[in-house]
Order: C-alpha cells, then structure tokens, then sequence
C-alpha cells in the first residue's frame, strides 16, 4: 500500500494574545472544523509537532492531500484568546529537517 | 517563473498617513507586489502622491482605484465619463440590476462587485456573467466579509460565491481576489488567499490567478491605455516625426 504523504507548515501567530499551545492547536482545530465540518477536519491528519510560545512559531503536521483546507482555514482565523490575530503559514516542507533549514 | 502577487482593494485611511503606511509596510511584507487603493475622485492627486511616496520607500507597486457607486444608468455613464481617465482601475459597486448590467457590459468597467451582505443584491447571474466576458470585466470577491461573519451568515455568502465563481468559469470571466480590509492583522499572504479561494470553488490554479494573473492583466491594460502613445486596442504611436 502507498504510504500517504504529509507535509510540516511553520506557522507564526500575529497577535497581542499570547497563546499556550492546547490554545492554539484548539483555534486551528476549530477553524477546520468550522470551514470543512468534522469529516474534513477528520481528514486533514492535523496534529502540532511543537511551538514556541516566545516567538510564536509552531509546525504543524498535514496530510498533503489536506494542505490547502488547513490553509485555507488557518487564514481564517481571526482572533485568539479574545483578541485579535493572524496565524500566517511561514513555509512548507516535507520533512521536519528540511522545514527547520528554511526556517 | 515567480509569479507577481497584487491585492488590488486595501481600503486605507487616507487620512491616517502613519497607519496607511503599516498596513502598506505589512502587505509588502507579506508578499505582494503591487496593491490598489481606492480614491475619492475630489482628493485623488494629493493622497496619490503621499502613497506613492510611501509605496517607493516600501517597495511596492501603488494602483489608483475608483470604487463607483451609482444609483442608475445615467449616473454609471457620467461617473465613468468623468472618471475613466483618471483611474488605473475602475470598480463598480452593483447595488441594483439596472447598474449591474450596465457595468457588466460597458468596456471602461475593470470589477464588478456586489454587496457581501444582501444576497438578493447579487446580480451576478447568466446573463450578467456574459455581458462580462464580452466586455472584458471581471468580478471581484472581497474576503473579509468571509473572515468576518459566522455561522448562517457566511454560509450563505459562501453559497452564493460559489454560485457565482462557476458562472464566471462557465463564462470565462476573470475572477479577482481581494482582500477588502483596511487592517493589517487581516491581511493575509497571498497563498493564503487563494487557498482560501478553495472554499468558493477555485481551484489551486485557478485561485493563484486570482491573486495574481488576472489583476495584473487588467492593471497591465489599463496602464497601456493610459500612457501617451496609446491610439486604440492593438495601435500604439512607436514614433512621431517625419522620418518615421
């Protein structure tokens, strides 16, 4: 059987809110969900891989053939913890190593 | 080849010069390369050289806009009339059919955009669609409202949208993608948008073009036929003189 692929988005948060990361696994979760309904969001294989609450970067794990819906609806988020935001996807990758060397 | 990213509806507060230039400093930084900013027609060439000035120092290519709000026929006609030449871009806010129609078909007309809010307002239909095909205009699509509302409202709006974008593919009319927002935390990099342009029925391609080819072709044109040489579609003066 062929191994499906996946891809590592770096994301940085733009807010005044500083989000823990429980906090903005949830807002990415709930934006799925929200644009492509739970079957979707079921689909997209999302988990976070690590974030760093000082800078505001996170990696995220998708399924490739998902990427676009998480996109779309990271850039649908609008506000975090009350206040408002931006979760701009930095740069994509296929591998951690080669997202960490982008970065 | 890379590909040049516009956004060609940034509603800035002209009057706020330190604010203007964020959101300006912002959508350089995020990635595009050229964005629109709409005037109004009485204070054009004052708040034109002030972005101007601010878009050189940022790197970013500035277009001149006019949102038009006509109530009927007659007003399009003389807005344009008086307008046309004085704009890179001319957009027109549909409120009615009568106004729809008329900038549908009319050539001077670059966007054709409707009401985010009123659904019965949309006129994008069959007909509006190939009325526009043949003038060459395109339909714009704001996201903001789209990040903006929730629930029934946006679904709604993300029903109709859809409707509208498989009309303008059935009819070949360009589809433009703008941001709509007059601040910097909704500003979004221009991937960004046209993944989002997924949600109403564009396509990967389809959705880059939105923020890309097509804007810069109606802006490429427009440009074109403001500069001096130009004559009429196709004729241009190379040179002028008797040994030509």
């Amino acid at each position: 059987m062929k191994r499906a692929k996946r891809r590592y988005l770096l994301l940085q948060v733009e807010s005044e809110a500083s989000p823990s990361e429980r906090e903005l696994l949830d807002a990415i979760w709930a934006a799925v969900t929200k644009l492509y309904g739970e079957v979707g969001a079921s689909q997209a294989g999302l988990s976070l891989i690590n974030y760093d609450e000082e800078k505001k970067t996170g990696v995220i794990r998708v399924w490739l053939s998902a990427m676009q819906q998480v996109r779309a609806s990271t850039a649908s988020i609008t506000s975090l913890l009350g206040k408002e935001a931006a979760v701009h996807v930095m740069s994509i990758s296929g591998t951690l190593k080669s997202l960490r060397e982008k970065a | 080849m890379k590909r040049t990213f516009a956004d060609l509806h940034l509603r800035l507060d002209l009057k706020d010069v330190v604010g203007a230039e964020r959101v300006i400093s912002k959508a350089a930084k995020l990635g595009y390369d050229l964005i629109g900013v709409p005037f109004s027609p009485e204070a054009k060439d004052n708040e034109e050289i002030t972005l101007q000035s601010i878009c050189r120092k940022v790197g970013i290519g500035l277009v001149s806009r006019v949102d038009l709000r006509p109530r009927n026929r007659a007003q399009l006609m003389n807005q344009l009339r008086r307008l046309r030449r004085r704009f890179e871009v001319v957009c027109v806010l549909c409120e009615n059919k009568e106004v729809a129609r008329q900038a549908a078909k009319d050539r001077r007309v670059d966007l054709l955009n409707f009401p985010a809010l009123d659904y019965k307002r949309r006129f994008f239909d069959r007909a509006e669609a190939e009325l526009a095909s043949k003038s060459f205009a395109a339909l714009e699509v704001d996201v903001k409202p789209l990040f903006v509302l929730e629930g029934a409202a946006r679904v709604r709006l993300l029903s109709c949208l859809r409707r509208e974008v498989l009309t303008a593919k059935e009819f070949h009319v360009p589809v433009v993608v703008s941001s709509g927002v007059s601040g910097g935390l909704l500003l979004r990099k221009p991937l960004e948008l046209a993944a989002f342009a997924g949600v109403f029925g564009l396509g990967e391609v389809s959705g880059l073009d939105a923020v890309s080819a097509n804007s810069l072709k109606i802006v490429e044109r427009n440009r074109g036929k403001l500069s001096e040489g130009f004559v009429a579609p196709g004729i241009r003066v190379v040179k002028e003189g008797g040994d030509c």
